[in-house]
């Protein structure tokens, strides 16, 4: 079991480095010069020749792709240009809501998503069924933004019940007006996450509910209810939990976007300050810290099989 | 042993040529192909003639500066004094340009990328670990800050868009590929001495068909949404041009005054966005195999 | 078992008051399916201390039947008229509610794959208090009493500990005997298996066989046994009923049904059966080799530093030859290395080490390149006939590619697959045709057409019958022997069957773990086994002992 979770944490380290080497690749082969981009519109040539320098980029490429990976093999994801801070430093202050809205969006969409694709496999064809499948296309029609500004027309600008916009700390200024603060913003980021968690769960567990074993119960004589509870959603739990990891990529892009329009102070509004300030360092960090925390929680996803099915071993 | 004659029959007695629908007949008898599609045509249908009816949509009217809707302004009017619904109509064809060549080049390239991956051995573990690390970069992210270096284009954007899409797409063929290469028609083949191109062209490609016209509906679908978000965030293409996500940027500073900026272009997207999604669910239960099926909800 | 105390014991059977009782049944299918009733008026009875096979081949309603019984059918398949009676009580007027309570208390099911009918996530024995916990009040610790007792009644070794097994970590045999255990928990008067040991190897399915009977006498439940195999039949059944297309056509005693059919359609059943004694074969002309293998050796796994542990090794040090003319049958359970052996030989898989010689040239290590120019000389026929074939490609299409790899022109190759088609005994007009247009039968016959319009020396036959019902078997295995004969092939003939090995093999050879245990003649190894495992094989072979009437 260790050397398992060992052996897997320790195939992350590849990936990592691949994300690494696509980020810098990416990156550095668009047309376009960093430099240019960091020295803004009203630079000189010497402006910009003095930033290429401070940067590196007018090293071989290949320098500058093993520089970049060793310095982030010593945890170290880059220095801002303005602020001359490390990133990991910016993130260090920026953390905090983005942290609480992403763990609150999961936990509410979780919640909510995996009943509702349990309910409507069990009754599939039904009105709940429909409701459940309309609703998820419709997650997925609807940009985040939209769906925040509706929400926001709503309930905070007509019945007045909710702020508009804002982040309140739970360590300042208590949990209550933390929560009032965060119900749109998780309201508006989780409907695209419900709808994919949904679409997956009823998917599995109506595959489920097709195995001979499902039908084993049947013969049993066990009771509809029981043979869902039972039987089904363990068995589809391991597409479920993958598609939740899967996810974790849309939460990140939605979360820039929803800390945009709720003016929350968390690390999305640190990648978009930073593309407008061209601060290229602390975008390709940044960048680099999402792909890492993605690919962490699905290291984390994958090793929880086991929890779900006993075939699984190592 | 004993060969029992009336067994014996010829192929016409035991199964008349039966006459399979077509399969376009088949996708239209789905209601979902068939609504989404119709849906879908008039969203089209208004983007690409209405816009030679109407005025420009930079042409600004300093009178009627951010009035709501009205009769002569049905969607309103933005701070600029130009008219939302001009400006609306316009942006349809922006998004479907952005979502088509999306759909189209991440599919032929990921097709590319897949077959190969799929069926030569050596190819597949590398292949797939960029896959992978594709996979793990924030879509969103990545297009800003490629954009941010390259310049904010039509180009820039579509490329920006493609790129985390590919993954997708290879991983879908890859295991379309993985369960038909091991069926035994393909061993047949192999075994009467068909070389590799004829094998994947013939024998695998067909298979992969389906699963990929329904994952480029998907993507064409979703693409549209990211341009919208690049362009909220400002980040997309340039603002010059009137895509519904540049529309709904400059509706923000305004927002709580005059809502419909937002609002109407909100919708429109939501509707063509939606139409497409139906579309693909409706060819998902159509044409998907089983193995693509799984991989998709 | 002997026949005369099979006939005592039915007629003492007949006497007492039927477990099961079906009258007139008749099942709907839903619109569009290719025939109005899956079954049709059917009535027959299943005694207390009986066992009565229901048999037929694919789509003669046999599942259904047991299915209905047990209220199991899928929604669209509805009885329309009848009455099936257990034990007094009519089924068809049940609630659901009445329904799953009788289900376990008074019916239960035994399936075909024991592996998928067991939920993969539950302790075994868990699945089997399951059944206790619906219908009982007793405690937790009174259930697992009494699962260890079923479980210790069904001779499951170590029964203490493989109640925490889950079904992955048991074998076939173990994870049929826990559903057997899991129907017998509640004692009912009813017992249902469909197909219980179609899906094991045949040592397994006869100690299955043994232990259903033994079951059954001592519980003395009637059990509705459902199978396609006569050869089951035979040593199982009391009573048989025989169905074809939803009707029941003959019924009777084992012995009237197996010994004296009279239903043409039962009689063409029964004569379709192969035999156990071997045929009669042509002496074979033994100075012409078409294909000699020598230790062939298939590793799977072992790659890499670590892995050493779990190399497996599919076949060891394998030697055969098959003249011209002949046909080897290479005959083991599964996981025997048989398969394996087969696709190495024409290089689907590469062996490990070795020597293949075919036609003079060692194809065993050569590059896919080089294998190329000898890959017309050995074809093979696969055993599934509905995925040999390219559903998008026509018949004539499959036909021809092969041929046209080779450089023979379309006209050319479209002659010869005309030609084919009349021998395989299929009209040549149906080369336009798709292969969803053909029976299962049709589509092996078209198989072997593709494969002989290579003009290969050597054609392997990888459990090519296997998948067939039986009387579209013999059919088959006519035609194989025919093509052998007409075009001077050397067959290597793979399968687990050893009554079609019996009839078309000049010579057998035994495997068991990827090892050649016992090679010869067909005849004399099937009246004199050497080794071991052969005896096993051979005595767990069903209803060897019944001449079946011809």
């Amino acid at each position: 079991m260790l050397t398992y979770v060992l052996k897997r944490v320790l195939s992350t380290i590849p990936v990592m480095v691949i994300v690494a080497v696509l980020v810098f690749l990416l990156l550095r082969l668009a047309p376009g010069d960093p430099a240019a981009v960091i020295a803004g519109d009203y630079a000189t040539a010497e402006d910009v020749e003095r930033i290429r320098t401070q940067l590196g980029l007018n090293d071989p490429m290949l320098v500058q792709l093993w520089r970049w990976i060793l310095q982030l093999a010593s945890g170290d994801l880059g220095t801002a240009i303005f602020s001359k801070k490390p990133v990991m430093e910016l993130i260090g202050q920026r953390i905090e809501p983005t942290l609480l809205l992403s763990l609150c969006t999961i936990v509410f969409a979780v919640a909510v998503a995996v009943p509702l694709g349990t309910i409507a496999a069990w009754k599939s064809g039904s009105l709940i069924d429909r409701f459940v499948m309309f609703f998820s296309v419709g997650g997925f029609s609807v940009p985040v933004f939209v769906l925040a500004y509706c929400l926001i027309y709503v309930l905070a600008m007509q019945l007045k019940i909710l702020p508009v916009q804002g982040y309140k700390s739970p360590f300042d200024h208590g949990l209550f007006t933390f929560l009032r603060h965060m119900v749109l913003p998780v309201l508006a980021l989780s409907v695209i996450f419900i709808s994919l968690i949904a679409r997956m769960t009823r998917a599995s567990v109506m595959e489920v509910l097709e195995e001979d074993y499902v039908r084993t119960a049947r013969a049993k004589g066990q009771s509809e209810w029981k043979i869902l509870m039972k039987h089904a959603v363990r068995n589809a739990a391991v597409p479920i939990v993958t598609v939740i990891g899967v996810g974790i990529a849309l939460l990140i892009g939605g979360v820039v976007v929803t800390e945009s329009v709720f003016n929350i102070p968390g690390l999305g509004r640190l990648v978009l300050d930073a593309v407008l300030a061209r601060d290229y360092p602390v975008i390709q960090g940044l960048i680099l810290f999402f792909s890492f925390i993605y690919i962490l929680i699905n290291l984390l996803i994958d090793l929880s099989y086991t929890l779900f099915d006993p075939r699984i071993r190592y | 042993m004993t060969a029992t004659d009336p067994q014996q029959m010829s192929v016409d007695d035991v199964l008349p040529e039966k006459q399979q629908p077509s399969t376009f007949a088949l996708m239209m008898r789905n209601r979902s192909v068939f609504w989404g599609g119709i849906l879908l045509l008039i969203m089209a249908a208004i983007a690409l003639i209405w816009p030679f009816f109407t005025g420009s949509p930079t042409e600004q009217n300093v009178i009627s500066r951010l009035k709501p809707p009205s009769a002569d302004f049905w969607f309103g009017t933005d701070f600029l004094g130009r008219d939302i619904f001009v400006r609306v109509v316009h942006g349809g064809r922006i998004s479907l340009v952005v979502g088509i060549s999306v759909a189209a080049i991440a599919t032929v390239i990921g097709l590319f990328t897949g077959l190969l991956a799929g069926y030569v051995r050596w190819l597949d573990a590398p292949v797939m670990r960029v896959m992978d690390g594709l996979m793990a970069i924030p879509a969103i992210l990545l297009a800003i800050a490629m954009i941010s270096i390259s310049g904010a284009t039509l180009t820039t954007v579509v490329i920006a868009i493609t790129i985390p899409e590919i993954p997708r797409v290879v991983r879908l063929v890859r295991a379309v590929v993985l369960t038909v290469r091991d069926e035994p028609y393909v061993e047949a083949a192999i075994a009467s001495g068909t070389r590799l191109p004829a094998i994947l062209i013939r024998h695998i490609l067909p298979n992969t068909i389906a699963p990929m016209i329904v994952q480029a509906t998907y993507i064409c679908g979703a693409a549209m949404l990211t341009e919208s978000i690049l362009g909220f965030l400002g980040a997309g293409i340039p603002p010059e041009i009137p895509s519904w996500g540049n529309i709904m940027s400059e509706g923000r500073t305004y927002f709580q005054l005059t809502p419909w900026i937002i609002f109407y272009p909100g919708v429109a997207l939501a509707l063509t966005v939606l139409a497409v999604n139906i579309v693909g669910d409706g060819l998902r239960d159509t044409l998907d195999p089983r193995i693509a099926r799984k991989m998709r909800a | 078992m002997t026949d005369t105390q099979v006939a005592a014991k039915t007629t003492g059977a007949a006497a007492a008051t039927p477990v099961l009782e079906v009258r007139n049944l008749s099942v709907a299918l839903p619109k569009g399916a290719d025939r109005p009733f899956a079954v049709e008026d059917i009535s027959f009875t299943v005694g207390a201390r009986e066992i009565v096979c229901v048999v037929g081949e694919s789509g003669s309603g046999k599942s259904v039947t047991a299915f209905t019984t047990m209220g199991l059918n899928p929604k669209e398949v509805k009885p329309v008229s009848g009455e099936i009676i257990l034990q007094g009580e009519d089924l068809l007027k049940k609630s659901d509610a009445e329904m799953r309570r009788l289900r376990g208390e008074k019916m239960a099911m035994i399936f075909q794959e024991p592996m998928t009918a067991l939920n993969p996530v539950i302790k075994v024995g868990d699945q089997i208090r399951e059944m206790l916990e619906i219908h009982t009040d007793l405690s937790a610790a009174e259930q697992k009493e009494r699962v260890l007792e079923v479980m210790a009644d069904v001779s499951l070794p170590d029964h203490v500990k493989m109640y925490d097994s889950y079904p992955h970590q048991l074998s076939g045999g173990q994870r049929q005997r826990i559903m057997i255990a899991m129907a017998l928990a509640l004692e009912p008067g009813l017992l249902i298996a469909d197909e219980p040991t179609t899906a094991l190897d045949v040592t397994t399915q006869a100690q299955i066989l043994d232990l259903i009977k033994d079951i059954q006498r001592r519980h003395g439940s009637g059990v509705l046994f459902i199978t396609h195999d006569f050869g089951v039949v035979a040593e199982i059944a009391d009573r048989i009923v025989v169905m074809q297309k939803g009707k029941i056509v003959e019924q009777g005693t084992r012995d009237e049904i197996l010994l004296k059919p009279q239903h043409p359609y039962t009689k063409m059943l029964i004569g379709s059966v192969p035999s156990m004694t071997p045929s009669h074969r042509v002496e074979i002309d033994k100075r012409s080799p078409a294909l000699i293998a020598q230790k062939v050796n298939k590793v799977y796994g072992g790659t890499g530093l670590f892995r050493k542990s779990r190399e497996v090794h599919a076949n060891k040090d394998v030697n055969l030859v098959v003249h011209r003319r002949e046909t080897l049958g290479v005959v083991g359970e599964s996981g025997s290395g048989k398969s394996t052996l087969a696709r190495c030989i024409v290089r689907l898989q590469d062996p490990t080490s070795g020597h293949i010689e075919v036609e003079g040239a060692d194809i065993a290590t050569i590059s896919e390149n080089a294998m190329r120019p000898h890959r017309r000389d050995i074809q093979i026929v696969f055993q599934d006939p509905y995925r040999s074939l390219n559903p998008r490609r026509t018949v004539g299409q499959s036909i021809v590619e092969g041929p046209m790899n080779f450089g023979v022109s379309e006209a050319e190759a479209d002659s010869r697959a005309r030609e084919l088609m009349e021998i395989v005994g299929l009209s040549p007009d149906a080369l336009d045709r798709f292969p969803h247009q053909f029976s299962g039968g049709q589509r092996q016959r078209i198989c072997i057409a593709r494969a002989l319009a290579m003009q290969p020396k050597v054609l392997i036959a990888d459990e090519a019958v296997s998948a067939l019902d039986v009387s579209v078997q013999a059919q088959v295995l006519d035609l194989l022997d025919d093509v052998r004969e007409r075009y001077d092939l050397a067959m290597l003939f793979i399968t687990h069957d050893l009554r079609v090995a019996a009839q078309i093999c000049d010579r057998i050879m035994v495997m068991q773990n990827g090892v050649v245990v016992e090679e010869g003649e067909t005849a004399k190894v099937y009246a004199d086994p050497k080794h071991e495992y052969t005896r096993s094989l051979l005595a767990a072979a069903p209803g060897r002992d019944v001449a079946f009437a011809k």
